[in-house]
């Protein structure tokens, strides 16, 4: 029983590690999408490259680079803040296509129709196409943040204390079978996940009568 | 630094190799068993559906890296115990089946009514009908997402790292370890991933509009 107390306890540090990443990646992918959505290509073109190339690269090689590639540089972060920056900035990445894809999927008249009004670009944004773009995108992002939550267990890798790292800890110190102990960890995984998938799906039934399209 | 990245080039070419070994691997034991999940979890005897149905919601809710785990470290514990690219090809294979078969469910379920009737007045048995008419238009419909699938199954060979595969990660992890350029050796690294990922991206948009183009009237 204790050896299953202590894979618990490393569930703190994988919630806690999935909302600061998705925090950070749900502000970060703000300002990168209005970039890559803007009019001018000296906006446009960097912040594309960047989406490209963060979503390009697997999750576990930037949280790689920026835990023992910038210590090389004299840049040294403990593990957990890593992995919380590297999973947040590929997050801003994911999230901002979706949020972008939520844009998209307005139809023009949203914005003939804002701009017949007398609204200014930033007020048409703001009032009459974000609120609906959110609604468009929330059953992406949720989506997304499962995956996210699922990615939490690569911080093991560069040694945070999360629910994998001590699912690994136990089976190397033999208190239990690994098959045992590897599967409740990724039942605990599963479990977490459930919710967010059922609020998920709810949210898509019930956003999609709310917009105008 | 670019006298470094010739030096190194062999040594994560080699690994990017293996990454691509396991990638084809993964796919080709997924996709089929895929498909035949797919066709099993609208199979009337419910046991069936049953044990598809949890193979497929397992393989999506549990993190890649548990499951390449489970297959390298856990099932000794049974008596099985695989090589790494074994243990690797069995945990994203099974990645590869859940998310595929969700794919195919949709694509299946795409095809209109009409040909099962159409097959049907024509007399074809049930398996024929499937066979010849519906999963050939199915596949089609599913084409693009699931070669977006594969990159992501591509991108995902990265963590056999954590089982010991020398992979390109591994590979330049290692030399990191041996020359304390972690930075460098990790972008070029990271670089190679995206020099992939990145023009099989853009050929997969590109096959998509071409699938696309009967539904765009107009356009050609």
């Amino acid at each position: 029983m204790e050896t299953y107390r202590q894979i618990l306890g490393g569930l703190p540090a994988t919630l806690l590690l999935g909302l600061l990443a998705f925090a950070i990646g749900a502000v970060v992918a703000l300002p990168l999408m209005l970039a890559r959505r803007a009019r001018s290509l000296a906006l446009r073109l960097p912040a594309r490259a960047a989406i490209d190339l963060l979503r390009a690269v697997p999750p576990i090689v930037w949280l790689f680079i920026v835990f023992f590639g910038l210590s090389e540089v004299n840049l040294d972060l403990q593990p957990f803040p890593a992995a919380v920056i590297a999973l947040g900035v590929v997050s801003g990445a994911y999230l901002a296509e979706i949020y972008r894809g939520g844009f998209m999927a307005l139809d023009d008249g949203q914005v003939e129709a804002s701009q017949a009004l007398g609204l200014r670009r930033r007020d048409a944004l703001r009032f009459v196409l974000a609120p609906q773009a959110l609604r468009v995108a929330l059953p992406a992002i949720a989506t997304y943040a499962i995956a996210l939550l699922k990615d939490t267990s690569l911080a093991y890798t560069i040694g945070v204390h999360e629910v994998l790292f001590r699912a690994n800890e136990q089976a190397q110190l033999g208190t239990g079978s690994p098959l045992a102990i590897l599967l409740f960890a990724g039942a605990l995984y599963a479990v977490l996940s459930i919710p967010t998938a059922v609020l998920a799906r709810r949210l898509d039934t019930g956003m999609r009568a709310k917009v105008a399209r | 630094m670019l006298s470094h990245w010739s030096a190194w080039l062999p040594s994560l070419l080699s690994g990017l190799a293996m990454s691509a070994k396991l990638a084809g691997a993964s796919l080709l034991v997924g996709l089929p068993l895929g498909l035949a999940l797919a066709l099993l979890v609208t199979a009337p005897p419910w046991p069936l559906r049953w044990l598809a149905l949890v193979v497929v919601e397992l393989g999506r809710a549990l993190p890649a890296l548990v499951l390449l785990q489970l297959a390298y470290y856990g099932l000794p514990a049974i008596h099985l115990t695989l090589t790494a690219f074994v243990a690797a090809t069995a945990g994203l294979g099974w990645i590869t089946a859940a998310y595929s078969s969700e794919i195919f469910r949709a694509g299946v379920a795409s095809v209109a009514h009409g040909q099962h009737e159409a097959s049907a007045a024509l007399g074809l048995r049930a398996l024929d009908t499937y066979r010849s008419i519906v999963i050939p238009q199915g596949v089609r419909v599913a084409l693009p997402a699931l070669l977006g699938l594969a990159i992501q199954i591509f991108q995902a060979t990265a963590l056999a790292f954590t089982i010991g595969l020398p992979e390109l990660l591994s590979q330049a992890y290692d030399i990191g370890n041996e020359t304390f350029r972690f930075l460098s050796v990790l972008i070029l690294a990271g670089l190679l991933y995206a020099v992939v990922v990145l023009p099989a991206g853009a050929l997969v948009r590109g096959i998509e509009l071409r699938l696309g183009r009967h539904l765009r009237p107009g356009q050609r």
